[in-house]
């Protein structure tokens, strides 16, 4: 009983963006009970990847992008990104024209990957915050729906990923993806994205994105594993996904998403 | 827009597919008409409208092949084509359509003539026509009543199959949730009547212009029906794309604001100047003047001339808005592209230019190998 | 019937290319479908292994405590504990590998603190910010802030 409610009023905390650190903690133990030597069989039956991120937490430092680009040998020029991180800045309410639409305005300077310089003061009642994105690897997916050839696929533990041998470049999956987050590699002509770190998170790893942010704003999970600390911040916090009317069945949360963001 | 939007995913190649795809089909209903329908009126075009269904057929997968970043894999789509795609149906209605439909529909209605060549002509011409022949050299007025049977059965199930072989392209359009100017069910419906408007349109030139090579006076009782309806197809064409537009405007969804900028800045060149009112009402005008005013035959032959000109562009700039206009704003809804088209690369104008002549060149070849029309069917 | 055969006689041979190509196609469907396909779905099952058997570029937190279990006991109880050592410090694994040859560079501190210190607008209200020069007059940081536990400012 005692520990339930110490564990409750700590992850209650955690929710506060005052104790920046305290998800990560528990990232940091959940981490370190996963060690690469300790999960040599790899049983896709027994995982179901999902992802975690905290708007609140983050504070558009890139690491998660450089490391991702470093990680995946994702290709630095041109452009092109497997995660990135968007800067929203939403202006107050303009009280001489009220029927028009204000629409927030969104910056991106490559994708993030060297942080964010300082454009928008404090003080005229507008509103300003970091936006991770990356592949929602959704349950539903509609890539994986329309690729003629099955070169994209749902795994069985719940990662969409692609397979370049195969795939054609007919780039009907990345007009497919409402989120943006495919693109063709032009060193091999087919499709690329985030693959979740597949072969990381299969070696007990986390991604190498989660691994580098330094804030815990990022947070892999494990669905099918009970102790996961993913299940307790569903239960306790409220989340949202992005373009949920797509019904996509997109398995990245996210706490905090502001009801401005595309 | 979005970090990895910073490319046009389907270039000027994936524009020109449907537009070649669309005479296919549209040429074949036009020859249905004749076959199934007995509008006897049409009938000098008859073998001239299979003819052009057949060389834009053969041309139609090459623009599709050229944009793939493999195509050497693209036989992947025979191997294990993924069912809940509308891509992988590709292969197996194009196969279907040009094998089981076009080109025995074309050998059956010709047999006579490729046989009468097999065993009259000379060198390598003779080679031709034996191998066309399939070595049967039978010409039987019973024979060819078989023939003629199973070609009325054959254009039966290619009515149906000419929809299905352009609609689907409007259906992986239409079907894309992500994106709004593509999403409606009314997509397929709309890509097939403008592919009718621009097969006859096209058949209608082809005639005028084959009959002007080959020295053979044109019917104008032809000329008129095929006008007629051009006409028809235009009126529910234009109807179906205003519906989709009045629609979109009055139910005024989170992407109105956006879609109708692009449509007013953007494509404002391709969408409302050449695709409504030079392709699309110009014609439809002109249709109608024809109907409703009598003039010479002459007079009528030109005015035909015009509008189905003015028909091709119009169904190329819809082809145009609707590929490329989807693709010149974000998904977020925030912002907007622009297409910058190479001229000499893989997916450039010229690459897109050969590929639009090509199925000409390839219907000489074929009404040199197998007339269409005979000096002496010179109608009255 | 004879005479039937006789005037359908061009159909037979029609359907009988037909049939050919359909076995040609069958053959060739057999031949080139990868062996691996359809074993967990629509897909080439190979793949999975293929993707899972990357390379990996960042060793994770857990590598660096077997050798450097020293600076975790400093860096543990202090603001910086739930950051990985490769968000600052690079990607390790192949330092991991080979350490004794393979040696990372040390960050340089002041640029990479203010990667995440520097203060804008977007970041959370209570997330610690400075101004650089307000804050220490362009000065580098480790003069007073251990970056494995900045807090309390040393000297």
């Amino acid at each position: 009983m005692d520990m339930e409610i110490g564990r409750r009023e700590f992850l209650e905390k955690t929710g506060k963006y005052v104790m920046l650190f305290g998800a990560a903690t528990k990232a940091w133990d959940f981490i370190l009970a996963g060690t690469p030597e300790a999960a040599p069989d790899y049983d896709v039956t027994r995982h179901w990847w999902a992802f975690y991120i905290d708007i609140e937490k983050c504070i558009g430092c890139g690491n998660c992008v450089r490391a991702c680009k470093a990680e995946n040998n994702v290709i630095r020029e041109p452009f092109y990104f497997r995660t990135w991180v968007e800067r929203y800045h939403i202006a107050p309410p303009d009280l001489a024209n009220l029927h028009d639409e204000r629409l927030p305005t969104v910056d991106s300077p490559n994708g993030g990957y060297d942080g964010f310089p300082e454009r928008y003061r404090d003080g005229d009642g507008s509103k300003s915050f970091f936006v991770p994105k990356m592949c929602n690897h959704c349950t539903d997916s509609p890539c994986t729906q329309v690729c003629p050839v099955g070169a994209t696929f749902d795994s069985p533990d719940g990662v969409v990923l692609v397979d370049k041998t195969y795939c054609l470049g007919c780039r009907y999956c990345v007009q497919a993806c409402p989120y943006g987050c495919r693109y063709i590699d032009p060193r091999v002509q087919t499709v690329d994205k985030c693959t979740l770190c597949y072969h990381r998170i299969t070696k007990g790893l986390t991604t190498a994105c989660c691994e580098t942010c330094p804030t815990g704003a990022r947070l892999l999970g494990d669905l099918k594993d009970p102790k996961d600390p993913l299940h307790e911040l569903l239960r306790t916090q409220k989340v949202q996904v992005l373009k949920p009317y797509l019904a996509t069945g997109a398995k990245l949360v996210y706490h905090g998403l502001d009801g401005a963001v595309r | 827009m979005y970090p990895n939007e910073v490319e046009l995913q389907w270039s000027i190649l994936i524009v020109l597919y449907p537009f070649l795809t669309g005479i296919v089909a549209g040429a074949f209903i036009l020859a249905s008409l004749e076959r199934v329908f007995n509008v006897e009126e049409v009938k000098p075009t008859y073998r001239l409208a299979l003819l052009t269904a057949l060389s834009f057929m053969i041309v139609a997968p090459l623009p599709l092949q050229l944009h793939l970043g493999h195509p050497e894999r693209s036989f992947e789509m025979y191997l294990t084509p993924h069912s809940t795609s509308a891509m992988a149906m590709f292969g197996f209605v194009y196969l279907w359509y040009l094998l089981a439909v076009l080109v025995i529909e074309i050998w059956l209605d010709f047999r006579q003539d490729i046989v009468r060549m097999a065993l009259e002509s000379t060198g390598w011409r003779r080679v031709v026509y034996r191998v066309m022949a399939l070595g049967s050299y039978n010409v039987s007025p019973r024979s060819l009543e078989i023939d003629d049977k199973i070609g009325r059965f054959v254009t039966i199930i290619g009515i149906p199959s000419a929809f299905l072989l352009h609609g689907y392209v409007g259906f992986l359009f239409g079907s894309i949730k992500a994106n709004p100017w593509w999403s409606t069910p009314l997509m397929p419906i709309v890509f097939l009547f403008s592919a009718i408007v621009s097969g006859i349109a096209a058949v209608l030139l082809l005639y005028i212009v084959v009959c002007f090579l080959k020295g053979i006076k044109r019917s104008i009782p032809c000329l008129d029906t095929m006008a007629r309806y051009l006409f028809y197809a235009f009126l529910i064409d234009f109807s179906l794309e205003m519906l989709d537009l009045i629609h979109r405007n009055y139910e005024a969804d989170e992407s109105l604001k956006t879609l109708n900028f692009m449509m007013h800045t953007r494509l404002y060149m391709s969408q409302i100047v050449l695709q409504i009112i030079i392709g699309t009402l110009i014609p439809i005008g002109l249709l109608a003047l024809v109907q409703i005013v009598s003039m010479s035959a002459r007079a009528r032959e030109g005015i035909y001339v015009l509008a189905s000109s003015l028909t091709l562009c119009g169904i190329f700039a819809m082809r145009w808005n609707v590929v490329i206009g989807g693709q010149l704003f974000s998904k977020s809804f925030l912002g907007y592209t622009t297409y910058k088209m190479g001229f000499a690369t893989r997916e450039g104008l010229l690459p897109a230019l050969l590929l639009l002549v090509l199925p000409f060149v390839i219907l000489w070849i074929l009404v040199t190998l197998l007339p269409p029309m005979k000096r002496d069917e010179a109608a009255h | 019937m004879r005479d039937l055969f006789r005037d359908a006689e061009h159909l037979f041979r029609l359907a009988g290319v037909f049939l050919a190509l359909i076995v040609v196609f069958l053959v060739a469907r057999a031949v080139l479908t990868p062996a691996t396909f359809g074993v967990y779905g629509h897909y080439r099952g190979a793949a999975l292994a293929e993707i899972r058997t990357r390379d990996i570029v960042f060793a994770g937190r857990a590598a660096c405590l077997d050798c450097h279990d020293e600076i975790n006991v400093v860096k543990k109880t202090a603001k910086h504990a739930g950051i990985g050592c490769e968000a600052c410090h690079g990607p390790l694994e192949a330092h991991v590998a080979d350490p004794s040859t393979v040696v990372p560079e040390k960050p340089d501190a002041k640029k990479l603190c203010l990667v995440c210190h520097s203060e804008n607008l977007a970041k959370p209200r209570n997330f610690p910010q400075i101004n650089p020069k307000e804050h220490a007059d362009d000065d580098n940081c480790i003069k007073c802030h251990d970056p494995h536990a900045p807090l309390p400012v040393k000297g």
